[in-house]
């Protein structure tokens, strides 16, 4: 088994993942990463998810071994921020061409560490291969260490070519190198007992540094952020830190949870998005110094602080509330944030539609499930067409999500925030949490969209496209509802498993014939969830209704 | 006369070029009820596709065969099969345009083999047009993919004419390059159809990525030329083509269908565009509208009028070859020399560029060149900000992707009105710089000769 393999497979064996530790075996072998759907998929390859998890590290000089399209079509696209070097934002791609392919890249990447360090001097180079280079056996490890010994500075590969899986498996590769490679490997000039490391924070928008004031007012010092406004020193001497906060849900878990084993560093899962969850943070940053050593009137800083910074955010939304009231909010997020989004958007008093869980893990959406509780409205697998009725039926006032979505709501004269990595506010802590609703707000009350949604001169009133459309949709509607047999058909044809194609009728019927209790059984009888596999929970939905449904019968 | 050097290192920094796969992604995208199908890693899709969106700020689609490791090895034929059946299932395409990446190159995927075979296998797509372009990352830039993409189009889908008598003069093939963006197609059209002459465009860019909003929402692409539209071309009366990019098509399709072809190689600047109404007014026999003589008038003003500003200029350009061209010409034709011009691969008309050397490189190149050689006005694409913002120089976005200011597919170029909005919006680039960074101080002279530099840059 080559190394890669090994490393997955480590990756995939993360104790650290509660819900990894309730599988068989057989389950875990195959990996918490879903299976991609040719023709059907949307989203970054491993190589871009070790990338976004690795750049924002300021002074490192990050080369892409690889052709133009690895590097070339995507550099300097994310919004991270650096307080000091932008080497990170410098593009460095080995660019190989056909000669490369046939004979080999290894050549063209050592001299190209060369003319990075001889041209650069940065702290170190992070390598990433990519697809073509490890198709052709160009053996990065190898380079790198020659390197490293030829020009005694640290070169680090990054195995994590696209074609391994998806932008998930990516970040926790990431994180493997730096275990590896990285972390440990130096010594801090000094240590304090209010060191603490933050991982999974880019710093996207430098909404870090909202939060960094308050960790500065209690003494608190970041040691490493892994890897948002970070620099290689601080991280290659970061396993002297005496807490650790996992801020990015799980995509560096496999970091947080081996630093813990190997130096003893313990870590807790919080968040930053949202009053509520700010302050938890703080304070369980505290008890955890605390623990490790640090003095105890700590915490009464904390509290302090926590009661001043809660009371001035509360005031500040406060006039917003009633702006808010019965407005709804689409949220769809293919990001690692998700949870925490939809925690800040409920402290504002928002009403959330539905929110997609594609793109982060399972444990993401039981905790999406926990905060919206019974009410979830899980849209995943969402087609454009299906968002654009969702927001033409005016069931939400506003779409939150990533900018590739964006211009569906845009069209459809519906406001629209972006919360992903391209947005361009910082929406982190107390103040990130008003900036939020003071965007949300703007966006709603915007009167642009009166303006936009004005039919043209030559239009009749009713007869705009947008107007058509919606009678449209009531026609269909009304059809259903004075038709019993047809409103049931269409309740069938709900599409549940999109990679399959599998209705909702055929798992019904699946299930009563067969007797079915368990999404294996349901996948085997009608091959849904076979796919990705993120219908797997709309499938438990429809088995736990269905068996309540079968003993409320049983009862009568 | 200049000469073509290539950078000799090993290593790129700050790429200009991109990969030819999304160049021919691109392409497809000019045509209705597309969609693109790059046979690669999800990745190969995913950056092309947030480079678009975030370029034309509009919902793209793009779609992947997904190619995983194993895959990769055993090769992709059920991965484009899966596409092809999921697309056509998902999204009902009028057309799937496939491109090869750098992935499925290197194992050597017989992708024209596979289609044969998916028709074979699969009714509901056995008529379904399916046009597979060979683009390797490692090979060729953008422009090629869409050069290659646009030819593949041509020689599959357009019909040859059963008799020369079926031609119809008055209508017009134009096959633009992808250095042309929708707002330069949207005013070739008007002007085209000012002479009573009728264009169909091939790729269609202005009816799909121009910004409108459709009637219905489709996953595919909104709008651009229709199948049949393309399968008609063969009985216009002459084909245009515009940037040497381009003269593969038009030869393509003269050999396919005989219809003659003049290339235009520029179509901003005031000749290009003389020769252009001169064409125009030669085979539809119609004078140049009034309209376009008052323009003539305008840009010969806006000329005299941005001399002063642009005349001098050292000029720094990074551009694909047809784009470098373009401006290259039109900002040395008003005076300013270009010092440095940085290309992403091979031309014909890189020779023929008003300037001693033009490197085929990236923006590292294009940033040390600018600063050796002092020069006072950068023109690239948005990945020149960083150079600029070091060199302090004027900075103008041209290209894509132009990912950090709005309007970037409206920007024009061609006819007199677009060369006359460009030499307005570059020649008050320049005065605002001259206010902001320029302005003379007591002490600007007071050094003497050789001094004034020091004094008027900072």
């Amino acid at each position: 088994m080559s190394s890669l393999s090994a490393t997955i497979q480590d990756v995939f064996n993360e104790p650290g993942c509660g819900k990894n530790a309730n599988k068989s075996e057989a389950e875990r072998k195959k990996g918490c990463t879903k299976q991609l759907q040719p023709g059907g998929a949307a989203g970054g390859c491993a190589f871009d998810g070790a990338k976004i998890a690795l750049q924002p590290l300021t002074d490192v000089a990050h080369l892409v071994h690889g052709p133009i399209a690895c590097e070339g079509n995507s550099w300097d696209n994310r919004g991270a921020k650096s307080s000091g070097s932008n080497l990170w934002r410098t593009g460095f791609t080995t660019d190989i061409n056909e000669t490369d392919v046939v004979f080999g890249g290894e050549k063209r990447l050592f001299k190209s560490i060369r003319e990075i360090i001889e041209k650069y001097d940065p702290p170190a180079i992070f390598v990433y291969q990519t697809c073509v280079p490890a198709m052709i056996g160009d053996d990065i490890d190898a380079v790198c260490k020659a390197a490293r010994e030829k020009f005694n500075k640290p070169v680090i590969p990054i195995n994590s070519p696209g074609f391994v899986g998806p932008k998930n498996l990516g970040n926790k590769l990431a994180g493997e190198a730096l275990l590896q490679h990285v972390i440990g490997t130096e010594e801090p000039e000094y240590t304090t007992p209010y060191d603490l490391n933050i991982i999974g924070e880019y710093n996207l928008s430098g909404e870090l540094w909202q939060v960094k004031p308050l960790l500065d007012e209690l003494g608190i010092r970041i040691m490493a952020c892994i890897s948002g406004d970070g620099k290689y020193k601080e991280v290659a001497s970061s396993h002297r830190a005496k807490a650790a906060m996992m801020v990015c849900s799980k995509a560096m878990i496999n970091v947080a949870r081996k630093m813990e084993e190997r130096y003893g560093i313990p870590f807790f899962e919080g968040s930053f998005y949202g009053i509520e969850d700010s302050s938890d943070s703080l304070r369980e940053i505290a008890r955890m110094l605390i623990e490790r050593g640090a003095p105890a009137e700590l915490m009464d800083r904390t509290e302090a602080l926590i009661a001043r910074e809660e009371a001035k955010a509360w005031a500040a939304i406060a006039k917003y509330k009633p702006r808010f009231q019965g407005k709804k909010v689409l949220l769809i997020t293919g990001g690692v944030k998700s949870w925490s989004v939809v925690a800040a958007l409920q402290e504002a008093g928002l009403e959330l539609v539905g929110t997609s869980v594609k793109k982060s893990t399972k444990e993401d959406k039981e905790r999406i499930k926990e905060l919206m509780g019974q009410d979830a409205h899980m849209i995943e697998d969402m087609t454009p067409r299906e968002m654009y009725k969702m927001l033409k039926d005016a069931r939400a006032d506003i779409m939150l999500s990533g900018g590739r979505s964006q211009f569906i709501a845009l069209k459809a004269s519906m406001p629209w925030l972006d919360i992903n990595q391209e947005r361009h506010h910082a929406y982190m802590g107390y103040v990130g949490m008003v900036k939020l609703v003071e965007e949300i707000d703007k966006a709603l009350y915007n009167p642009v969209w009166a303006q936009v949604r004005k039919p043209a001169p030559w239009e009749k009133a009713g007869e705009n496209w947008q107007s058509r459309a919606m009678a449209q949709a009531e026609a269909e509607a009304a059809a259903l509802a004075a038709d019993p047999v047809k409103a049931e058909e269409a309740r069938r044809a709900k599409k549940i498993c999109n990679c399959k194609s599998v209705e909702l009728g055929v798992i019904e019927d699946a299930i009563l014939a067969n007797n079915l209790s368990t999404v294996e059984g349901v996948r085997e009888a009608t091959n849904a969830s076979g796919g990705c596999g993120a219908c797997a929970v709309r499938i438990e939905e429809i088995l736990e209704q269905m068996v309540s449904a079968s003993h409320a019968i049983a009862a009568e | 006369m200049a000469t073509v050097t290539v950078s000799k290192k090993a290593c790129s920094v700050n790429p200009l070029k991109m990969s030819q796969p999304i160049g021919g992604a691109l392409a497809f995208m000019g045509l209705r009820g597309a969609m693109p199908l790059l046979h690669g890693s999800q990745g190969c899709t995913s950056f092309g596709l947030v480079l678009f969106t975030r370029h034309f700020k509009e919902a793209i689609p793009m779609q992947t065969t997904a190619m995983s490791e194993v895959a990769t090895v055993l090769g992709g034929y059920e991965n484009v099969e899966q596409a092809v059946l999921n697309i056509y299932n998902r999204t009902k395409p009028e057309i799937i345009g496939i491109c090869s990446t750098g992935v499925t190159e290197t194992k050597g995927d017989d992708v024209d083999g596979y289609i044969k075979l998916i028709r074979e296998k699969n009714a509901a797509v056995a008529h379904l047009p399916i046009v597979y372009v060979s683009t390797p990352d490692f090979k060729d830039a953008f422009q090629d993919g869409w050069e290659k993409t646009v030819t593949r189009i041509v020689e599959t889908m357009v019909d040859a004419p059963k008799s020369a008598a079926r031609r119809d003069p008055t209508k017009i093939n134009v096959l633009p390059g992808c250095h042309l963006t929708p707002g330069d197609l949207d005013e070739l059209r008007t002007i085209i159809e000012d002479f009573g002459l009728e264009p169909t465009f091939l790729p269609d860019l202005a009816g799909s990525l121009d910004g409108h909003i459709p009637d219905d929402f489709t996953p595919t692409t909104i709008g651009g030329v229709g199948v049949e539209e393309i399968s008609m071309m063969g009985q216009a009366g002459w084909t245009i083509a515009i940037g040497a990019q381009m003269q593969r098509a038009a030869e393509a399709m003269e050999q396919k269908t005989g219809v003659p072809f003049r290339l235009f190689e520029r179509l901003c600047g005031l000749e290009a565009n003389d020769a252009l109404m001169a064409f125009l007014t030669e085979i539809s026999g119609r004078p140049a509208p009034m309209k376009y003589r008052r323009q003539r008038g305008q840009l010969v003003d806006a000329m005299l009028d941005g001399h002063f500003h642009i005349g001098g200029r050292k000029l720094a350009v990074g551009a694909e070859p047809d784009l470098l061209n373009e401006i290259g010409g039109l900002l040395t034709e008003m005076g300013a020399q270009l010092l440095v011009a940085v290309t992403t691969t091979q031309s014909p008309v890189l020779q023929r560029l008003p300037t001693e050397e033009v490197m085929i490189g990236d923006l590292e190149d294009l940033e040390n060149l600018a600063k050796a050689k002092d020069c006072d006005l950068m023109v690239t694409h948005s990945h020149g900000r960083q150079a600029a913002s070091r060199l302090k120089i004027p900075f103008f976005r041209m290209g894509i992707p132009m990912f950090d200011r709005l309007g970037g597919g409206h920007q024009l170029m061609v006819g007199y009105r677009g060369a006359r909005d460009l030499i307005f919006d570059i020649s008050n680039l320049l005065m605002a710089d001259h206010e902001d960074n320029h302005e003379p101080t007591p002490d600007s002279w007071r050094d003497g000769v050789g001094a004034s530099h020091a004094a008027t840059s900072h």
